[in-house]
């Protein structure tokens, strides 16, 4: 019976550093997360609204969906901006990769240089590196038109590997620097040659790195508009690019569509990467 | 209106013996802590006197350190009061109360100046200026941090740091000054030195402090009194010695020092003797005080290695006796099994006839006093009738 | 550590040649070509002689062009500030939180930064224009307040006028703001989440209240991040194109606007070039002042 007198705490007071059980610090938070998420809820929700005034819900309906997928430039562009991201995935990680492996590695003169000229795609601004593009492909070396698909398609990839590498080389070269050199002098101890080290010590360590710097470089590419706008020609057409011409004219719910889908497509790619790495450093924890 | 001016010029915090010895400064009261549902601390409590050096002693995750949080006011209670000065200071945030702490990483600002960081919580009471000089000065001398105001933290040794972290702490003349594993971070040599530094300094500035430490020889070293804590649970509070000497139960006698436990049944327990037989030794165990126990209740004993006298043995001989027990009793025969020398003295592991080995040592008295006993050797272990401590849980 | 090239050539030719060939070829000659164009000048409709002239760097600093550099700064200092000053209470929030929740909260400040900037930007236009859902939202706040005034005995409120919300310069700084606050949270969050607590319960313990105790220790203790936050919203913002030309009016154009017209529609490459050239150098100026606070602060740390 005593035991009912003592009257039980409701809840728990916040320990000091528990900040995000401030109700200021929540309403912050709350309010960052509304204004990050608002347009781009209501863009997707809408894509199903039965209305082209698009603001009063009228309804559900797909026939955006279905105007969308009729719309062949719209597909072809959508196509495109995928073949171009998995070109430059693959390129960037294997030049990411030896990028990384080389800073990390040797030592050698001008590697000063090399560095900050790695650092520079980072660095630079979109605009600048789009309008050198685009002299680039226009007077230096003049991208033959009319080729067949994919190869038509070689200028944007060149261009999207250019600054998409050094980011796989930054990443990579980060999970490098937590490499125990002793591992590596095990192996050759163990009677390892040099590439049989590289490909059974050193690749292996750096997987993480390596599916993180592919999921930045397909995001980037995938996201890239300036670029790709300064070095596209009219008939090698991005997802991005053919969006921002469909803007130009009107709003149309058919955008809102094919943006839910791009939007759908890229979280499902990011959480399976993150999957990925995630399932890999609890294996290499294990 | 005399009492007032009189405690003022008295400055308080630093005169604590003029209130009393007994003084309870810090109550806790029920307090337990769950982690979710785990209980780090289960209602424990605890008075801590005015003057006292306490030691929260006890293996790591025992709910040690969260117990001093609390008192802090870095965790809060999930159920039951803290009392400081019978006040209880469940609204008070950390920055409010009366009370400092010496942080186990030291938490040194690493950005400002020595003088800066002991400065710093008098600027946040609002001292005025010439008085936070006056202060930082006196608090600098007090740990022997002279001169060594205008270094960056990164520019002292970890010795010097936890100075800083003292003093800076110090100056604000807390209630109660609370450190966290001290010594830890220190290395074996420094931590000896700054053992016996604690202890005059805290004689020096009267404050009560109040110390969380996983190690036993430095919370018998150190504290006044100790609280052995286990699994959020309080064991014993006694003085290092009480500790010691009077465990009240396996943990604590296991925990704290080394000892030989065995298990036994309590065969006659009277007002100044009683009797108990383990299973690891034919003779019984003659005590020459009572248990307070029923006939027939299981129990331990307890026997420090230190307490173990180690006697040589030939066949034929009659058995060795002690003079403070029957015939028979507190003896038993063994071989030498293992042995240890470390200088000053010798460890010895002496195989019971059962099987079961037990720890004693001797100090090497002379130079080659270590030499009397080898590997093998048939030896008769004995000990005092008030030598044994009999635990009953 | 590192290995000689001498010791290892063949290796180090097979590692190094195709990233740095790739960096030279794709990159480098094209900024190079760029550089050489923005002393040169149009002599017919698709020539440009490499003449060494200034013109086109004199033009640049006419006052047309100088207002436009100065007002790009001053558009991308203020979504910098105002990043941060959403940004660190959101990042300070996050770091402190039990590791399930900052997972999460996390995952959720990511996610809008993995979906494509021109997207994102336009979900911002359809929620602020003229029939947008604020002004949706805003009517209807509108009408019922003068339907509540009506109520009462007043004269009703008068017929809603739709807030101007779009194609102005606080559109961009809201769309800056909206797209580079990841930007500015991960790197705020980073810091703060590698800094010793015990040092802010060392600052509560010895008294200060938590105001002080983030101004006098949490943030010269966060300060590179706070830096690199700063750097990483702020050159983005500084050459933003697409937020500028979706969002803004015509009086809204950055330097990124220009530099476009000048290659798509008033083909002049010269001067185009000399303008890219020109954000380039803001851009390596902001960071050289970056880096050199950052070395003060590490030799004061040192």
């Amino acid at each position: 019976m005593s035991e009912a007198a003592t009257p039980r705490p409701r809840r728990e007071r916040p320990g000091p550093l528990e900040y995000l059980r401030r109700w200021p610090l929540r309403i912050m938070v709350g309010g960052t997360l509304f204004f990050l998420y608002l347009p781009l809820i209501t863009l997707m929700v809408f894509s199903f609204n039965d209305s082209r005034r698009n603001i009063v819900w009228e309804g559900f309906t797909l026939k955006y969906y279905e105007k969308a997928f009729s719309n062949a430039s719209l597909i072809e562009a959508f196509t495109n901006s995928l073949t171009i991201a998995f070109a430059t995935t693959i390129l960037s990680v294997i030049l990411g990769a030896l990028a990384a492996v080389m800073l990390w590695r040797f030592r050698f003169p001008g590697k000063t240089a090399a560095e900050g000229g790695m650092a520079l795609p980072i660095v630079v601004p979109e605009i600048c590196m789009g309008v050198a593009m685009l002299v680039f492909f226009a007077r230096v070396m003049p991208w033959p038109q009319g080729l067949p698909w994919p190869a038509n398609l070689g200028a944007i990839i060149i261009a999207h590997t250019s600054f998409a590498f050094p980011f796989v080389a930054t990443v990579v070269r980060a999970r490098l620097a937590s490499f125990n050199r002793e591992l590596e002098e095990a192996a050759k101890d163990l009677g390892a040659s040099e590439w049989r080290t590289f490909w059974d010590v050193l690749v292996p360590h750096m997987q993480p790195g390596l599916i993180a710097g592919a999921l930045l470089a397909f995001t980037l590419s995938l996201d890239d508009f300036v670029i790709t706008f300064f070095t596209a020609g009219p008939d090698t057409v991005t997802f991005p690019v053919k969006v921002y011409s469909m803007l130009r004219f009107s709003i149309s719910p058919e955008v809102n569509a094919a943006s839910t889908i791009l939007i759908v497509v890229t979280v499902a790619l990011t959480a399976i990467g993150l999957h990925l790495q995630n399932r890999n450093a609890q294996k290499t924890k294990a | 209106m005399t009492d007032v001016a009189q405690n003022s010029l008295d400055a308080p915090a630093l005169r604590p013996d003029a209130r009393g010895k007994d003084n309870v400064i810090i109550r806790f009261e029920s307090i337990t802590k769950r982690f979710g549902n785990l209980p780090a601390v289960d209602n424990v409590t605890l008075d801590v006197r005015e003057g006292e050096f306490f030691a929260l002693l006890g293996p790591s995750g025992c709910g040690k350190t969260t117990l001093l949080r609390m008192l802090a006011g870095f965790e809060t209670p999930t159920e039951g009061r803290i009392l400081i000065d019978g006040k209880d200071i469940a609204n008070l945030p950390p920055n409010r109360r009366p009370v400092n702490m010496v942080f186990q990483s030291y938490a040194v600002f690493p950005h400002m100046k020595v003088t800066d960081n002991i400065a710093y919580g008098l600027k946040m009471d609002g001292v005025s200026g010439n008085e936070i000089r006056r202060r930082v000065d006196e608090a600098l001398e007090l740990v022997k941090l002279g001169g060594l105001g205008e270094r960056m933290p990164d520019q002292l040794s970890g010795g010097q740091r936890q100075r800083v972290a003292l003093a800076r702490a110090l100056v604000k003349r807390p209630r109660v000054l609370l450190l966290d594993e001290p010594l830890s971070a220190l290395d074996a040599k420094l931590r000896d030195q700054m053992r016996s530094e604690l202890t005059s300094l805290q004689k020096k500035v009267g404050i009560t402090f109040i110390m969380v430490t996983h190690d036993q020889d430095e919370a018998l070293a150190i504290a006044t009194r100790c609280a052995v804590m286990n699994r959020g649970m309080l064991a014993q509070v006694a003085t290092p010695s009480d500790l010691y000497e009077f465990p009240n139960s396996q943990f604590v006698a296991d925990f704290v020092g080394r000892v030989n436990m065995f298990e036994g049944v309590l065969e006659k327990d009277e007002q100044d003797e009683a009797v108990v037989r383990c299973a690891d030794f034919s003779a019984p165990v003659y005590l020459d005080h009572g248990v307070t126990g029923a006939r027939g209740t299981t129990v331990w004993v307890a026997l420090r290695p230190e307490k173990i006298e180690m006697h040589k043995r030939a066949e034929g001989q009659t058995p060795f006796k002690m003079e403070d027990a029957p015939q028979g009793a507190n003896v038993t025969p063994g071989i030498i099994r293992e042995i240890v020398y470390l200088g000053s003295e010798t460890n010895y592991e002496v195989e019971l006839e059962g099987g079961r080995r037990v720890k004693t040592f001797r100090s090497n008295l002379t130079r080659y006093d270590q030499e009397d006993f080898t590997h093998n050797e048939p030896v008769w272990l004995a000990w005092h009738a008030c030598s044994p401590a009999v635990l009953l849980s | 550590m590192e290995q000689s090239w001498r010791r290892a050539k063949a290796a180090f030719a097979a590692i190094a040649l195709p990233p740095l060939t790739w960096l030279l070829l794709f990159f480098l000659i094209p900024l190079a070509v760029i550089w050489a164009y923005s002393f040169g000048e149009n002599t017919g409709p698709v020539t440009i002689d490499l003449t060494g002239t200034f013109a086109n760097y004199l033009r640049a600093i006419e006052p047309i062009y100088l207002e436009i550099f100065w007002k790009s700064i001053l558009i991308a200092g203020l979504t910098t500030m105002l990043c941060l000053v959403i940004g660190f209470p959101v990042a300070l929030a996050i770091a402190f939180a039990s590791p399930r929740t900052k997972t999460w909260l996390l995952m959720l400040i990511m996610l809008p930064f993995w979906t494509n900037l021109l997207i994102r930007t336009f979900a911002l236009v359809a929620v602020l224009r003229e029939n947008g859902y604020v002004n949706f939202a805003l009517e209807w706040l509108w009408n019922n307040a003068s339907w509540a005034m009506t109520l009462a005995g007043f004269q009703p409120l008068g017929e809603f006028e739709p807030l101007k919300l779009l194609y102005n310069n606080a559109a961009v700084v809201v769309g800056l703001v909206y797209v580079h606050l990841p930007f500015m949270v991960l790197p705020l969050y980073s810091a703060l989440d590698r800094m010793d607590r015990s040092l802010m319960e060392a600052s509560l313990d010895l008294g200060a209240g938590h105001l002080r105790t983030i101004l006098l220790v949490v943030v010269p203790l966060a300060a590179p991040g706070i830096a690199s936050g700063v750097l990483i919203t702020f050159i983005p913002a500084l050459g933003a194109y697409l937020t500028p030309d979706l969002l803004g009016g015509t009086d809204s154009q950055m330097i990124a606007n220009v530099i476009e017209r000048q290659f798509k529609r008033a083909n002049d490459w010269p001067f185009g070039a000399a303008l890219s050239f020109l954000l380039m150098y803001l851009t390596f100026i902001a960071i050289a002042i970056q880096t050199t606070l950052q070395r003060r602060a590490d030799r004061r740390g040192a």
